[in-house]
Parts: C-alpha cells; structure tokens; sequence
C-alpha cells in the first residue's frame, strides 16, 4: 500500500511537470501546444547524447537539456504560432502547425537517434535503495520527485513575485490591455514558451532516467495523460496542474495494481469525464483558470 | 486528444516511410538471370520489433549469398519494412503478391502482425513462412508454414530445467496482453508451471507502449514468489527487468521467446544476468551448419541471435524445397517442395515440418551470464 502511494507520487510527479508547461502555454495563449511532448522527448535525447556520446555527468546534462527544451520551445513559438497570431482562426492553425511541428521533431529525432529504444549507459545515476517505512525508493525516484517540485515551485515563485511573471500574467489576461500597458507581448509570450518547454524538457529528461527507455514516440504516452491534467486541474491553472497530475499518478498506479494494466487509461479517464461533469471547468474552477 | 493521435501516427508512419525508402524496395542481390526465385521478406525494421527485424535481415541477406554462392537454385530477395503493425504488414503483403508477383514470402516479424497479413498469402495464394511464435498461425491455411517453434514446444521444458536448477515452487506472472504473441506465450507458461506444481501467486499485465512497470512489480513482489515469470517483447523485457532489479528483486527470472535478443542484453545491463529463458537455437551448437551461419553473420558484422538463425533458415529451407521440386519456382511448386523438407541441416540442428506446417527441431535453454547468453547445459 505505501509502497503503490510512493510509486504513485513518483509517476505522477513526472505528469505534473508535463502538464504545468503544457497548460502554462494554454494560459497564456489559449492554444494547446501538441509539439509539447516532443519537446518533451527531444530534451531527454539531448540528454542522453550528453551523458552517452559527450561523457558528460548528469549534473552537468541535465541542465543543459532543460535549457536545450527553453530553447527548442521559442523556435518552436517563432515557427510555429508567431506567423499565425491575429488570426481569427489561430486556435485552430495553431493546434494543426504545433501537430506539424512535433511530427517534425519527432521526425528529427528518428533520423538521428534511430527508431530503436535508446537508453542512459549504466552508472549514470547512482544504484542505491532508500527505505522509508516499510516502502523502498531509489535515491533516482526521490531525486526526480524532489526536482519536479522544486521545479514547480520556481516556476509559481517567478509567476507570482517576478516583473516578468507579472508581465506573462498580463498577457495571459488580455493581450491587448497588456501592450497597452507596455508589455512586449511578443517578448513576454517567446519568455512563457522558454518557460514550458524547459519544464517540458526537464520532464523528458526525468522520464528516460526513470523508466530508462527514451524513443522518438515516447512522448506520445504522456501527452494524453498530461491533456487529461490540464484538464482535469482546469484548463490553464498552474496548482491545478500540479495537484492533478499527482492525482493522476496515485489513481494510474492503483488502477494498474488492482484492476490490471488493460483499464489504466479507462479509469484515469472515467475519472476526468466523472470530474468534467461535476465540474466543467475542471478542479481548480474559473478563478484559477486565468491565473496563467 | 483523440484527433492529435488520429494525425500524429499515420503522419509519423508517412515520414518513416519515407525515410526508409532508400534501404527498402531495393533487391539485395540482383534479379537472377535464367528466372530463379524471388522471395518477398516483410521485416520490422522500425517500430517495437525493429530489434528483431533488423537481425532477421541479417539472416535473410547471409542465407541468399550462400545458396547463391553454392549454385542450384538461385534466389534473390526483395525487403519490405512493416512497421511493426498489422496495417502496414497487410500493404506489404499486397506488393509483395501482386506487384512483384513474390514466389514466396519470409515473415513478417510479429505474430500480431501475421495474424492479420498471412490470411492474405493464403488467398493469393502464395506461400508464406512465418517467423513468429505464437500459435494458431498456421491454423489460417495449407500455404503458412512456419520454421520457429511455438512459444508451447519451447517453455514447458524450458521451465522444467530451470525448476530442476533453480528449485522454485512459487511464481509471480507479469505479461503483456495486447499483444498476440506476448498473450500466447503467457497461455503456456501458466500451462507448464501449472504442471511443475508451481504456484502462481499474482498474475500481473501491462500493454506495449508502457514504460513505467513500479505498480504492477510491487504488486508481484509484495507477495514474495520463489521466481518471477515474465512474458514480453524483448524492449518491453529489458525495461522491466531493470525495473524489478530496482525494486530490489534479487530472485531469478525466467522469459518467454522475446528475451531472446541481444538486444535485451544490451538494453538490460547487469539487470539481465541471470535471466533464463527457452530457445530454438543452440549458439554454441557445434554442428557445421551452425558453424557456417556463425561465420556467415560474422562476415556482416552481425552479432546474431535466434531470429537471424530463423531467418537464415527460412531461405535455406526455401532453397531446399526448390531443389526438392526439381528447380521449378512456380508459388505450387515450392509449396510441394517444402513438404518434401525433412532432416535438413539448419543452424537450428535437423529441421523438418510436422503435418500441421510448424517447425520440429530440439530446443535449448539459455541464461545470461557475463552479459552473453550461455546454454544451459
């Protein structure tokens, strides 16, 4: 039982961070970023070159990674959404040019990394087993679940206290008020995507760690489950994000333990369908809809 | 979300398509002159299977040079990518039967995938044989036969040597049940420890695209079984492996006919030592037909497994079967031929058909050590 809970709280750490960048995007743009997850997947390759090709430690890649994902996500703004912007239909182009952008990364990633399942080399994180309670970690599990949150709660530190949040916010209320008031809407809507896809990307590189398989499709996988999240904590909210995203993880992991692996995705989705009805706008209802 | 999915993988599959289509459609020996036989090989090259299909090639390529290279019959080869699915190995199939009018066809790499190309190689019908593991393939019609044996002629004495090593009495099942293959293999397993009076204390699943298996080892392990018993595809195995390793599982493993991959090794680690499992092929085989394959793999700087070895066999037996029907290639003629095959010297030792079209030849269990796979002697 303790052990399912901390199993649980480990997967849906991982959620978390997906999804906070992907509804980050959302809150600001109103969009639904799909080369999200290739972001996602193209940060934990990166990653892995580092560690694998370039002999670089892990302290060292991983970083490195998460600003190689900040990076990709303004390419991806400056190709994808920026031309489209002012359009009457940018929602719409926008979702189909971040679907053409992800089969593109993904694409990418498939010439260079091949299709095959690539993995870190062993010994790139230390093999250590931390009991707690009658439950066992990884010092890996521990590690990743303590930098999802320490990550998250940078991301809600600089929303909330920062001229820059402040301005992202802005935007995220109203573009236009926004440049009224002289906010570099371009600048402040280019810094939200460095913002997401580097938490994406941190995401990625957490999940090849963890489950230690990464493909050019992995992405694939978590962008459903970090839909369901954004959802489910209310389209564009930060804390719904988060609380759903471990919500997810516990209710994935029960699933899979009690029912088997065949209903994960009924149940993790019967929930969402039972909350939508309950609550259309999702657990962290309106007022946190517009938070950012 | 559903529409992201709906676009995303025939998308994905245009763009593989397209990448591969340098090293696809192209004949790995020049069409013979004089009308040899052209056989069609519908292998995984990317997907969940490209680890196998990449090796089968191997095997397939080495096989073609060699009945070449000793005259008679003459083959050449045309090699098709599909894609790991069911979809893309139906499109194969079709170009293979009417486009470039195949006598034969090898393949395709998965038992998923044979049950739903194969039924149209027995309406063409041209003769189709399977590499694949998973019963009920040759149950489709008189024209599949298949060289690798069914996961049922490999794990009851496997499990019963690694009972006789290892002294287990308790079971924990962890299996993959979206798969054909992965689902039969399990079938077996649950058969043969149920006959070793084994007890099965948990049975767990877990579908392909999962890469997270904490809950459902947990589970598994929680109930403290002698030995764990697992049933997957060989990207599937090494990811759990190390996973249950992490977990703190120090007890033996036992694996189904997926294990068997160098590839498992290799994306497994340390984790992998000491996992046994049941094989068709003897890599340690002295006989000079093993012998041969070895140097012939080597030669391509492969390192071979048992599906290269399987490959490699379904050409010997195609060439074998040609030579039976008296060098005619017509797809009837080889069909005739192929049941003419019998005690043929195979890298998988004397190989011969049994009336119902699957493959008879001795098993080996094997267990890794040292980062290799060993025969259990």
């Amino acid at each position: 039982m303790g052990q399912q809970v901390l199993n649980g709280i480990f997967l849906g750490s991982i959620y978390a961070l997906f999804a906070v960048g992907y509804t980050l995007v959302f809150g600001v743009l109103d969009i639904l970023n799909l080369a999200h997850q290739a972001v996602f997947m193209l940060a934990a390759f990166v990653a892995l070159a580092l560690v694998a090709d370039a002999h670089l430690p892990l302290w060292v890649a991983l970083p490195a990674a998460v600003l190689a994902g900040g990076l990709i996500g303004i390419v991806l703004e400056r190709i994808a959404f920026r031309p489209l912007r002012g359009r009457s239909d940018s929602n719409i182009s926008g979702l189909i040019s971040s679907l053409a952008m992800a089969t593109v990364f993904e694409a990418i990633a498939l010439e260079i990394f091949g299709p095959d399942t690539s993995r870190f080399p062993q010994g790139t994180f230390p093999d250590r087993v931390v009991r707690l309670g009658g439950a066992t970690a990884s010092l890996l599990q521990l590690c990743i679940v303590g930098i999802s949150v320490l990550l998250m709660a940078l991301l809600t530190l600089l929303l909330g206290r920062t001229r820059l949040g402040r301005q992202i916010r802005a935007v995220a209320e109203s573009p236009r008020a926004a440049r009224i008031l002289g906010v570099n809407v371009d600048r402040a809507i280019a810094f939200a995507f460095f913002l997401s896809s580097a938490l994406g990307g941190a995401a990625g590189v957490l999940f090849g760690l963890a489950f230690n398989s990464i493909s050019p499709d992995v992405g694939r996988g978590v962008e459903l489950k970090g839909l369901a999240v954004i959802i489910l904590g209310g389209m564009g909210s930060v804390p719904g994000a988060v609380m759903a995203g471990f919500a997810l993880g516990l209710v994935e992991v029960f699933t899979v333990a009690r029912l088997g692996s065949s209903f994960r995705d009924v149940v993790s989705f019967a929930v969402l369908f039972l909350v939508l009805i309950a609550r259309p706008r999702g657990l962290f209802g309106r007022a946190a809809a517009r938070e950012a | 979300m559903s529409v992201a999915r709906r676009w995303s993988l025939p998308l994905l599959l245009l763009l593989v398509a397209a990448a591969c289509k340098k090293e696809e459609a192209q004949p790995v020996a020049a069409s013979p002159a004089g009308g040899g036989a052209v056989i069609g090989a519908a292998l995984s090259l990317t997907g969940p299977a490209a680890v196998y299909g990449a090796q089968q090639r191997a095997g397939i390529q080495a096989a073609v040079e060699e009945v070449n290279a000793r005259g008679g019959a003459k083959l050449s080869v045309i090699v098709e990518d599909d894609a790991s699915t069911k979809e893309q190995g139906i499109t194969v199939f079709q170009k293979f039967i009417n486009r470039d009018k195949v006598s034969a066809i090898i393949g395709p790499t998965l038992s998923n995938t044979a049950s739903a190309a194969d039924p149209l190689a027995q309406a063409a019908p041209v003769l189709a044989i399977s590499n694949t593991a998973a019963t009920g393939i040759t149950d489709i019609g008189n024209y599949i036969w298949r060289d690798s044996l069914m996961e049922a002629q490999v794990i009851p004495g496997a499990f019963k040597k690694a009972q006789e090593k290892l002294h287990f009495k308790t079971a924990g099942v962890l299996y993959g049940n979206d798969d054909v293959f992965t689902k039969a293999g399990y079938d077996v397993m649950q058969k043969a420890l149920q006959d070793l009076g084994v007890k099965v204390l948990g049975t767990q699943t877990f579908a392909k695209p999962d890469r997270d298996y904490n809950a459902q080892l947990t589970e598994l392990t929680a109930a403290k079984p002698d030995v764990l018993v697992v049933s997957a595809l060989a990207d599937n195995a090494a990811a759990i492996v190390s996973q249950a390793r992490q977990r703190g599982w120090t007890g033996p493993i036992l694996g189904g006919n997926g294990f068997n991959s160098p590839a498992f090794i290799k994306n497994a680690g340390a984790a992998a030592e000491g996992v046994m499992v049941g094989t068709s092929w003897n890599s340690s085989s002295q006989e000079p037909a093993n012998q041969k394959f070895l140097a012939n793999l080597k030669k391509a700087g492969v390192n071979p497994d048992q599906f290269s070895a399987q490959a490699y066999t379904g050409v010997l037996i195609l060439a074998e079967a040609i030579q039976q029907s008296g060098g005619k290639t017509g797809r009837a003629d080889i069909e005739a031929g192929l049941g003419k095959v019998k005690d043929l010297d195979t890298p998988l030792g004397k190989f011969s058909f049994t009336p119902s079209r699957d493959a008879q030849h001795e098993p080996s269990v094997q267990q890794v050590k040292d980062g290799k796979f060993q025969i259990v002697q």
